[in-house]
């Protein structure tokens, strides 16, 4: 089992609620602050976005977050580097869409992330269908590969889904992009529980949650939450690493309380 | 997905919905049902007499099929070879858009989805694809980039006049690879009563399969009418590409000739010329691209060519040699622009104008030869650019 999902497992057989905050990588002068400042929050595990030009999963905040980084002159090479350096315990998992591991070769994208110290990947257009080579490329890496699971994916594709899930399983909380909303609606419960009923992977839901209130919803049926617009909403509003750490230990403060 | 045991024919039904390395259905999990549903009914609508007749019917009474073919008599003696132009920009809505569009509102009508997205560059994608919607009833919104918007006025009015909502990409390089963005955005959030129709030969499978199919046609129809008229097939078959549709349709009726097969790049998008794979918008094959992966802006004088990817199939007959890919410049497209005008009384769009210039390039080649060379559209909408290129004022 990969540290990541060990890590995972761990915390949340104690029975703590998981909190997986996400920062685009290269946002800021002091982005490494910022992942400091959610280690220092009490998260979990640490979700690095690595920009990419056409984020089809992305909904505004997240793509102007992109944009920022881009603009300063992040490519993953700079991200990668950056991070090892940094002396954070918490898992780092990096999330980025599949032209930009594709473009250096899965293999060498896999070396790095190793060298960088990450423990996860999240490539939401690579499907199942295409995920082989990937695999092949991570092969027995401690990179966990974590797969996607949508409010309308069919029961049969969950199941296969969670068998080829690591570290946990990342369940979409609505149908369309990532960007906060005021209501979940009931697509989230549904799916928390469909996974809860299928695995005993961690099941960590993301994509709308917008406050400590929404947080705590999408968590009840499962076992936490990614939370990224409301705080690169934030950043982008140029507020500092310590405001971004300030909203993720509300987070953990609410997830906490239940 | 799981078609036949032996090894694919050329231009047959993609293997796990690859051509060779290219390819593929690289969409978020919540879209791969969706991809799924468009598949299996496409095959089911496919091999439906009923739906064949149908489409059939609509291309006849509506779009106004089977297309001329026009030898272009003053023009050969030019340029000493004998030019045969496939006129799809007599087509109703003026280009070959129509043939896919008409299939695809067709397809979403039998899966009961009411509402259409769309994404274009130029506006004739979004044009065809509104006209259909309004023929059928179906809601429909079409996304362009805010730049294309300012480019391309007249069809954003004629898109609002048909009855289709317009909205304008705002992010990225805010032209066409930012409307297919914003598109596939929409897709995500609707995709239970939503159909995307795509308007090229790219996308995730099944789409560059489909698409291909649905404008079959063309091929189909001039392999019959070169023969007709020359008693044998084309030397050569040239076509622009952008996303490659209307060349893949020409292509598919001569590609188990003799014909040799010519597709145009603009020089500033020739994403087959810079050869390196890349995967964008549900598939890989050639794109522009930088050095760490990030899309790049194609730039010409045509906004139709004006996206960094192109359809998986044709980097997979490039990758084989079945095809060829060349690009011409700006410079050249607006000579080959006027040249058609004044030698045969037909105004090209510069799209369609690409494939023309390379032919006017490759003249000693093409010495003593049948060129058939697809027209896929008409040049009302490039007027006023050309004018205000010519520094003349309209
Ligand atoms: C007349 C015409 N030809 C060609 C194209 C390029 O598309 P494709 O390469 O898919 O044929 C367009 C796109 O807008 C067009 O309007």
């Amino acid at each position: 089992m990969g540290t990541l999902e060990k890590h995972l497992r761990e915390r949340r057989d104690s029975g703590r609620k998981l909190l997986c905050p996400y920062v685009s990588g290269g946002v800021s002068d002091d982005w490494l602050d910022i992942i400091r400042a959610y280690d220092d929050a009490g998260a979990d595990a640490i979700e690095v976005g690595i920009p990419f030009s056409d984020p089809v999963m992305d909904g505004p905040t997240i793509q102007a977050a992109s944009d920022q980084a881009l603009g300063r002159g992040t490519t993953p090479a700079t991200i990668l580097s950056e991070l090892r350096d940094l002396d954070v315990a918490t898992p780092l998992i990096v999330m980025t869409y599949a032209n930009v591991p594709f473009r250096v070769g899965f293999d060498r994208f896999v070396d790095e992330c190793g060298a960088a110290g990450v423990h996860g990947a999240i490539i939401p257009d690579i499907p199942m269908e295409e995920l082989d080579p990937w695999e092949a490329a991570v092969g027995e890496a401690d990179l966990d590969t974590v797969m996607l699971a949508s409010p309308i994916s069919a029961d049969d594709r969950l199941e296969r889904l969670v068998g080829r899930s690591r570290g946990f399983v990342y369940g979409v909380n609505v149908l369309g992009v990532t960007g906060e909303r005021a209501d979940l609606g009931d697509w989230s419960g549904k799916l928390a529980g469909r996974l809860k009923a299928v695995t005993d992977l961690p099941v960590i839901m993301g994509f709308g949650i917008s406050s400590p209130e929404t947080a705590v919803i999408a968590s009840a049926a499962s076992d936490g939450v990614v939370v990224a617009s409301a705080i690169m909403r934030i950043i982008l509003d140029g507020g500092t690493a310590v405001e971004a750490g300030a909203f993720v230990s509300s987070l953990r403060t609410a997830l906490d309380r239940g | 997905m799981s078609e036949p045991t032996s090894a694919p024919s050329l231009m047959g039904e993609p293997e796990n919905g690859r051509f060779g390395r290219f390819g593929g259905q690289y969409v978020p999990e919540t879209l791969v049902g969706a991809c799924q549903e468009v598949e299996a009914e496409f095959h089911r609508a496919w091999a439906d007499d009923g739906f064949r007749t149908q489409l059939a019917d609509l291309l006849r009474d509506y779009a106004g099929r089977p297309s001329a073919l026009t030898e272009c008599h003053r023009l050969s003696e030019q340029l000493g070879c004998r030019i045969l132009l496939k006129r799809e920009d007599l087509n109703h809505t003026g280009s070959h858009k129509i043939n896919n569009v008409l299939g695809q509102a067709l397809l979403a009508q039998r899966m009961g989805k009411q509402r259409i997205v769309a994404e274009t560059g130029a506006g004739q994608h979004g044009v065809a694809t509104a006209t259909a919607a309004a023929l059928l009833g179906q809601d429909c919104v079409v996304y362009m980039g805010a730049v294309d918007m300012e480019r391309q006025k007249l069809n954003v009015f004629r898109m609002r006049l048909l009855g289709a909502e317009v909205r304008s990409a705002e992010t990225g390089s805010r032209t066409l690879k930012d409307a297919v963005n914003e598109a596939m955005r929409d897709w995500v959030a609707t995709v239970e009563s939503t159909h995307y129709l795509l308007g090229s030969v790219m996308g995730p499978h099944p789409y560059p399969m489909m698409v291909r199919e649905f404008h079959r046609v063309i091929g189909d129809e001039a392999r019959e009418q070169v023969r007709a008229l020359t008693g044998a097939d084309p030397d050569a078959v040239v076509a622009c590409v952008g996303g490659g549709s209307n060349a893949i349709g020409i292509f598919s009726g001569f590609v188990d000739t003799q014909a040799s097969l010519v597709g145009v790049e603009p020089a500033g998008g020739a994403a087959i010329g810079h050869g390196v794979p890349g995967i964008v918008h549900g598939s890989t094959s050639f794109l522009l691209q930088d050095d760490h992966g990030q899309v790049q802006e194609a730039k010409s004088i045509s906004a139709g060519l004006d996206y960094p990817g192109v359809g998986p199939e044709h980097a997979h007959l490039a990758d084989i040699g079945r095809a060829r890919y060349e690009p011409v410049t700006d410079e050249e497209v607006v000579e080959a622009f006027q040249l058609l005008a004044r030698t045969e009384g037909i105004i090209p769009a510069l799209e369609s104008a690409h494939a023309l210039a390379w032919v006017a390039r490759a003249k000693d080649e093409l010495a003593g030869q049948t060129v058939l060379v697809n027209l896929s559209g008409r040049g009302d909408k490039d007027v006023a650019q050309i004018a205000e290129l010519l520094g003349e004022d309209v």
